[in-house]
């Protein structure tokens, strides 16, 4: 319906334009090609225009500035501010490249990528082998599959800080249900968020809690899509239960595993909630990864320091788009066609 | 009906834009110079939420009774949230309160960023030279004055006296002694000796103090955490933890802090009177007499607890500044504060209020007076605001084991060279 409205008024359109000028001029040029562009889709254009505007005034806009302060030395204190009475204007210079300079030969960076790509890889993968588990269980005709499946998305339809708050009060040292199932059993409290080490292990936990539904049900769909045909084949031919995983699944959820890979990877990478939700990257700076970190340049610490924040912000940024890049080649080359 | 749709797209994109650019344009900000106040006076408190609030809530809502055209919107926000807080709203210019108590270091720093309004020769500032000296030293910046003080205090040590008495001990009055007690608590009752706050380095000053350091030393020009003070001080707090006399927290510090004091799972804890409505209000001191306050233990070399507070300051960008101005003057005068002393124990500000008979009578201020009036300050410049940050990281650092106290003090004082501009 809608497509066909739309042919006929280009349409018209372009006839109008046509039959206009060749009434004012009489030997007209052939139109250029924009202009043709424009006068056949200017109800395209007028539709999508918006969007463009919207999308460069709150994603160009804020990244342009952001590359643009993080080659200056802005923070708080020389920024342009305009307060009441009080009228201050910035007094920021540029600096090149200093930033990332410091950023890359400082070990502060260097320290926080590490631990951000232990996180990373350690949730995504073991979301992954979950999710998968989860998924092939559920495949199966077992009684009470729908509730099972009910359950397990739970983490996902809580809203995320939420379940993150639950998790902190559970892990409590005094006072968290944890360490008092653990002292009811004999056995000392663990200090869950008091402890670099055990506090890693905390923010990872409560990561792939978040993280399992989604994973699941990507891999659920994926598993249907196998034909059923394949597996009985396959077991007419003998093959074990393994070999059947092996050969027949895992190759069927290619398409779908590589996605949400790729999605949790990023995702995870930037899980700004968790970490600041239930440890603000503490104790210390044991749990900071780089968004977390980049948060604290520019709020938390005084005078907030943009110039800094906003190199991190790129390097996030660069770090993430060299993955997709060799992500999406890998694909490539072992025949996926992406 | 093409028209139609095109119609719709534009007036839904201008709608867009308009929610876009509106803001929040606070439109009531109308007040006379002369004649009545009127209007709406926003007062972000930052007082303890559960206790302290409710009183501080209906202290500012009584300002209405004075003036029946102002309303008075009270917000309590969170302390540890407050500073970062104002500062997002009053550079974006957008949602910033009128009013806002600023804690005694932060002032500088909001006043230095071009965020407050001076006060000298406005209704805020009334009998400046009624204030206690202390307290008005962190109101004053670049010869102007950037608010008014609405409350003092200082630290020590919190006891409860049924643990004390159970286990036979006194109250300590040097770390070392704090240890033995610790101990002798631990045995006789089974219950942890202290509570020290492990995400909050305004907790470790005392100890910092007591060994005879200071975070600068703003006279020389010089940063002095990591002298030999500083890492002495640093490992006088791992000690306490390490060898059990103190349990610590890093991420939930000051809730398992009051909740275990106040029932009754540690014995003593370092805090300050806006702790003591909070205290009061556990199980363990219905019976109030049984909450024993003494001064901080000494450390080494001296004893010395830090003196703090909270001013009352005006947003420059305040588009009531009139009615702001009569409302610090209503939260800062003696009466006021004498109110405010008989409900919550908090110290007034004003020499003329420890005349009125509810501060005379009170325990917990006749004890916290002259800890007051000895207790070490900071030097107010922009940066006070800023040192904890560093400090605080690294305390955590320390206490939880990541870093020694030698690595600790010396990124602290790393990070404050790299603050104070040409400091030594």
């Amino acid at each position: 319906m809608a497509v066909h409205t739309s042919q006929s008024v280009a349409k018209a359109a372009d006839d109008d334009v046509v039959r206009g000028r060749s009434r004012g001029t009489g030997n007209p040029p052939p139109p250029s090609r924009l202009r043709r562009a424009l006068s056949t889709h200017w109800y395209a254009w007028t539709m999508v225009a918006p969007v463009v505007v919207v999308i460069g005034v709150i994603i160009g806009y804020p990244l342009v500035r952001g590359v643009y302060l993080s080659l200056t030395d802005a923070n708080e204190r020389n920024v342009a501010r305009s307060i009441g009475v009080n009228h201050m204007p910035a007094t920021y210079k540029f600096v090149g490249l200093d930033n990332y300079a410091d950023a890359l030969t400082g070990n502060q960076f260097l320290g926080t990528l590490g631990w951000t790509l232990v996180w990373t890889v350690s949730c995504v993968s073991i979301t992954f082998v979950l999710g998968m588990a989860l998924a092939n269980i559920l495949n199966r005709r077992i009684a009470g599959r729908s509730v099972y499946r009910m359950a397990l998305i739970l983490p996902w339809a809580i809203p995320g800080f939420v379940s993150v708050f639950a998790w902190r009060f559970l892990y409590n040292g005094d006072r968290g249900l944890l360490n008092k199932i653990l002292s009811g059993a004999g056995i000392d409290g663990v200090p869950w968020l008091n402890d670099p080490t055990w506090a890693k292990f905390a923010v990872i936990a409560v990561n792939v809690w978040l993280g399992v539904p989604f994973m699941m049900v990507a891999l659920l769909g994926g598993l249907q899509s196998i034909p059923s045909e394949q597996y009985e084949a396959a077991e007419m031919d003998g093959a074990t239960a393994w070999q059947r995983f092996r050969h027949i699944t895992l190759p069927g959820l290619r398409p779908v595993s590589t996605t949400v890979i790729l999605l949790s990877t990023i995702w995870t990478f930037n899980m700004f909630p968790v970490i600041f939700l239930l440890t603000r990257g503490g104790p210390g700076e044991a749990t900071q990864i780089l968004v977390t970190q980049a948060y604290k340049f520019s709020f938390e610490i005084s005078p907030r320091d943009f110039a800094q924040s906003s190199t991190w912000g790129v390097l996030i940024l660069v770090l993430l788009m060299l993955f997709a890049a060799v992500y999406r080649r890998v694909l490539r080359t072992q025949g996926d066609n992406w | 009906m093409r028209r139609g749709i095109t119609a719709t797209a534009l007036v839904a994109a201008l709608a867009l834009a308009a929610t876009a650019c509106g803001g929040d344009d606070k439109s009531d900000g109308t007040s006379k110079s002369s004649g009545e106040l009127s209007g709406t006076v926003t007062w972000w408190d930052t007082s303890t939420a559960g206790s302290e609030d409710k009183v501080f809530k209906k202290i500012a809502e009584d300002f209405e009774k004075k003036h029946p055209k102002v309303d008075v919107k009270y917000v309590n926000v969170p302390f540890g949230e407050a500073q970062n807080k104002f500062k997002n709203a009053a550079q974006s210019g957008s949602g910033a309160p009128d009013v806002i108590r600023s804690e005694v270091a932060w002032t500088p720093e909001f006043a230095d960023l071009g965020y407050l309004a001076p006060l000298d020769g406005t209704p805020a500032l009334q009998k400046a030279d009624d204030f206690l000296k202390q307290a008005a030293a962190s109101t004053k910046y670049n010869g102007k004055t950037y608010a008014v003080p609405q409350v003092i205090d200082s630290m020590g040590i919190f006891y409860n006296k049924k643990i004390f008495k159970e286990a036979g001990v006194e109250v300590p009055t040097t770390v070392d002694e704090l240890k033995t007690v610790s101990k002798k608590i631990k045995d006789k009752t089974g219950k942890t000796g202290m509570y020290l706050r492990g995400d909050d380095a305004y907790w470790f000053l005392s100890f910092l103090y007591g060994e005879g350091g200071d975070l600068v030393d703003a006279s020389t020009k010089s940063v002095t955490v990591d002298n030999a003070a500083g890492v002495k001080a640093m490992k006088v707090v791992k000690d306490l933890v390490d060898s059990g006399a103190a349990k610590t927290d890093a991420t939930d510090g000051w809730e398992n802090m009051q909740s275990s004091f106040k029932d009754g799972k540690v014995a003593m804890m370092i805090n300050g009177p806006w702790a003591v409505a909070d205290t009061y209000a556990g199980k363990e001191f219905k019976d109030k007499a049984n909450l024993g306050v003494a001064p901080v233990p000494a450390g080494s070399v001296a004893q010395g607890a830090p003196q703090g507070g909270h001013n009352l300051a005006v947003y420059a960008g305040s588009k009531n500044l009139d009615a702001s101005y009569a409302f610090v003057d209503y939260m800062t005068s003696a009466e006021t504060q004498a109110q405010v002393t008989k409900e919550l124990n908090l110290l007034p500000t004003r020499t003329s209020a420890y005349t009125k008979e509810e501060v005379v009578d009170n325990e917990i201020v006749g004890f916290f007076k002259p800890v007051v009036e000895t207790a070490v300050e900071r030097p107010w410049i922009p940066e006070t605001g800023s040192l904890f940050a560093p400090l605080v990281t690294e305390y955590t650092k320390v206490l939880t084991g990541q870093t020694t106290p030698e690595k600790g003090a010396k990124a602290t004082g790393d990070s404050y060279r790299k603050l104070l501009k040409g400091w030594k």
